[in-house]
């Protein structure tokens, strides 16, 4: 589904990502892991078209298309989805009026009508209910003065609207506790399908305790230097990764 | 001919349509000789540095229409609101329109400035009201002393005025060029409440100036809603000048909606006189290519215990130019006031410009004041996570914009208002938004 091929993306002349190779099939759940400032960040914000990075070298497929060159919203619009670690605040515009102009937008693009008003009610509510999210919520302004929790749990929120093909998932656990990290876990299980693929980005494994990854690969200096399976998850949380940069630079 | 002198010579054949033995008439000749001696401002004063009239004054107006013209309804339904009930005070090229108003004397007296000036059932009012809070610059005074039409409307004590008055000056373009001078007073007495919905509207491109002083009497406990919506051609170009004088208690709100028109300049002042009231102003400014929008407002404590609110939102493209200069003047003996001012602006394009200057003279010391100021661009952070949630860009800009400009909308009483000055801004941003505000 999403295949990345000698991926180099640099901001102001500053390399960041030094030749990523990933390639992720329907159905996967991959984690990327790593220390901070290894390009983990990065490598979600130009996936999903950041201007603000310039691809140098490399190209990213969906679905065997370059998507190189599309905008944000045309990713969008062709099933990618990031949630972001720092969700941004927009006062002024509610989050039921965010998500209705989202939908609607992706709809045009694919030349469907917008989704009828009964619809759209349904789906929020149902969508809302299984995150465990507040009716008031919905009618507040954007992630303006939400909690840490609140604001990742509107992401999956919005994630579960949109249904992506592709979700990257940045950070989602940090600022988490424990019952939210579970309710945010859970949505997102239940929108795994054999269809659809999932990256998760973190420092730690234990969101990984609840979404399951099938490959796990650890970012450093703009390079994936190791994969693995499940359990190398478990191995970095119990040894660190100094390890790996010993082994690295062997 | 210079229209200074042109205007000074008209006010020979004006006197002669008008009763020059009335009381009113002393004020209009006092005001003449205001205007000879100030003329126009010039850049050279400092509540003028940023705008200039030049380009607008050197079009060789008509100043008294000599045709006479009828509009239909629906030729012109789209400048009212007119999903709902209201009271109309119509003006084409300066004259009243009967067949497009709606007036009354039930109860309420809406209805005409040109009846409140020469009948004797209305000689106390003019008396105690008329020209007692409009200033003596030249514009004023060049107004006032051509003052013969326009609105009136005096609601007396203990009445809520359910349906709003609308007034709306339509200009044909009869005349090649036409300048308008239309004079409104309203008076609202003790513990009533009355909301005025103001329009000034050229129908062709011949250029349009309108110069109009409306003076707003709120007595104690009134409350007035005042919107204006200044949607204009860029050929038409208006000074609005308000004065609104407050009693205790009362509440003042004026929301000045500007989105078109060549030049616009907002004169408005607020005189509070009196314990406990409350003075608001609100504005959205959307203006593109060459428009200029120009807000002044002075808001002056006088006595103790009395709020200001002042928020104005500007959104300025191409090579638009904006001015906001906000005095609030705070007297001695008005301790406790609580005035707040805010203008926040955003330059969409490099060649676009604001001057905002913020004017704070406080002489009491027990006040809280506040007020500040931004102008900056949309923020990139934000654009990005809109487009990444299938927003695209152009959508993604007008959504932030709305969003922008949005808590200027939460305090529009009248939901008609507020859904026709959104579909005009989502008009404006050139956007077929989905979403209701």
């Amino acid at each position: 589904m999403l295949k990345i091929n000698n991926l180099h993306a640099s901001v102001e002349d500053k390399a960041i990502l030094r030749g990523i190779n990933l390639d992720i099939k329907p159905g996967e759940v991959h984690a990327i892991m790593g220390p901070n400032g290894s390009g983990k960040s990065t490598l979600a914000s130009v996936v999903a078209g950041k201007e603000d990075y310039e691809v140098n070298e490399g190209e990213i497929l969906l679905d065997g298309e370059n998507i190189d060159e599309l905008g944000a919203e045309e990713r969008a619009h062709k099933g990618v989805f990031l949630s972001f670690q720092y969700p941004v605040e927009i006062p002024g515009v509610s989050v039921t009026n965010f998500i209705k102009t989202a939908i609607n937008e992706t709809r045009k693009a694919k030349g469907l009508e917008d989704m009828p008003a009964n619809e759209m009610l349904k789906l929020i509510r149902e969508k809302s209910q299984m995150l465990e999210i507040d009716r008031k919520f919905l009618s507040r302004s954007l992630n303006e003065g939400f909690s840490g929790g609140e604001k990742k749990r509107n992401e999956i929120f919005q994630m579960a609207m949109l249904e992506p093909k592709l979700a990257i998932l940045d950070e989602t656990d940090s600022g988490l506790d424990i019952d939210a990290l579970r309710i945010v876990a859970n949505g997102v299980n239940k929108l795994k399908s054999k269809d659809n693929a999932v990256v998760v980005i973190t420092h730690y494994q234990r969101l990984l305790d609840y979404i399951v990854p099938d490959h796990v690969h650890v970012l450093m200096n703009g390079k994936i230097v190791k994969s693995g399976g499940a359990e190398l998850a478990h191995e970095l949380e119990a040894k660190g990764y100094d390890w790996i940069k010993e082994e690295v630079n062997a | 001919m210079e229209l200074k002198e042109k205007l000074m010579s008209s006010f020979m054949a004006f006197e002669n349509t008008v009763d020059i033995d009335s009381p009113v008439h002393d004020i209009r000749t006092e005001a003449i000789k205001h205007f000879e001696n100030e003329g126009f401002p010039t850049k050279r004063q400092e509540a003028w540095k940023y705008t200039s009239l030049n380009a607008v004054l050197k079009h060789n107006y008509s100043v008294f229409p000599k045709h006479e013209d009828a509009l239909e309804f629906k030729d012109v339904k789209k400048y009212f609101i007119h999903d709902i009930d209201s009271y109309k005070i119509i003006f084409i090229d300066g004259k009243y329109s009967s067949h497009l108003s709606q007036t009354t004397h039930d109860a309420i007296d809406v209805c005409l400035m040109s009846s409140a000036l020469t009948k004797p059932k209305y000689r106390l009012i003019i008396e105690n009201y008329f020209n007692k809070i409009a200033t003596t610059d030249g514009l004023s005074s060049l107004n006032t002393a051509f003052s013969a039409e326009g609105a009136y409307i005096h609601i007396p004590k203990n009445k809520l005025v359910e349906k709003p008055i609308q007034i709306i000056h339509f200009s044909t373009g009869n005349e090649a060029a036409l300048m308008l001078q239309p004079r409104n007073l309203v008076v609202v007495d003790e513990n009533s409440h009355v909301q005025i919905i103001e329009r000034h509207q050229s129908l062709t491109d011949n250029p349009v100036l309108t110069n109009s002083v409306t003076e707003i009497f709120a007595n104690k406990r009134a409350i007035v809603d005042y919107y204006k919506i200044q949607n204009d051609r860029e050929t038409a170009s208006l000074i609005d000048n308000t004065f609104i004088n407050q009693k205790q208690e009362s509440i003042a709100k004026v929301h000045t909606f500007s989105f078109g028109g060549k030049l616009t300049r907002n004169n408005l002042n607020f005189y509070q006189n009196g314990e406990r009231l409350d003075s608001t102003m609100k504005g959205i400014t959307i203006i593109g290519n060459k428009q200029h929008v120009d807000h002044n407002t002075l808001v002056h404590h006088i006595e103790p215990n009395c709020e200001s609110h002042q928020d104005y939102k500007g959104i300025f493209n191409d090579n638009a130019t904006g001015v906001f200069n906000g005095k609030v003047i705070v007297e001695k003996e008005a301790q406790k006031t609580n005035a707040f001012q805010a203008n926040n602006n955003i330059l969409v394009s490099d060649k676009a410009s604001i001057n905002t200057k913020p004017q704070l003279e406080i002489f009491a010391d027990d006040v809280r004041c506040s007020h500040g100021c931004t102008i900056g661009q949309l923020d990139e952070s934000a654009m990005f996570y809109l487009r990444s949630r299938g927003i695209p860009e152009k959508e993604a800009r007008a959504l932030l914009m709305f969003a922008f400009s949005n808590n200027v909308l939460d305090s529009v009483k009248i939901p008609e208002i507020k859904n026709r000055i959104t579909k005009i801004i989502a008009n404006k941003l050139g956007v077929n938004i989905g979403f209701d505000l």
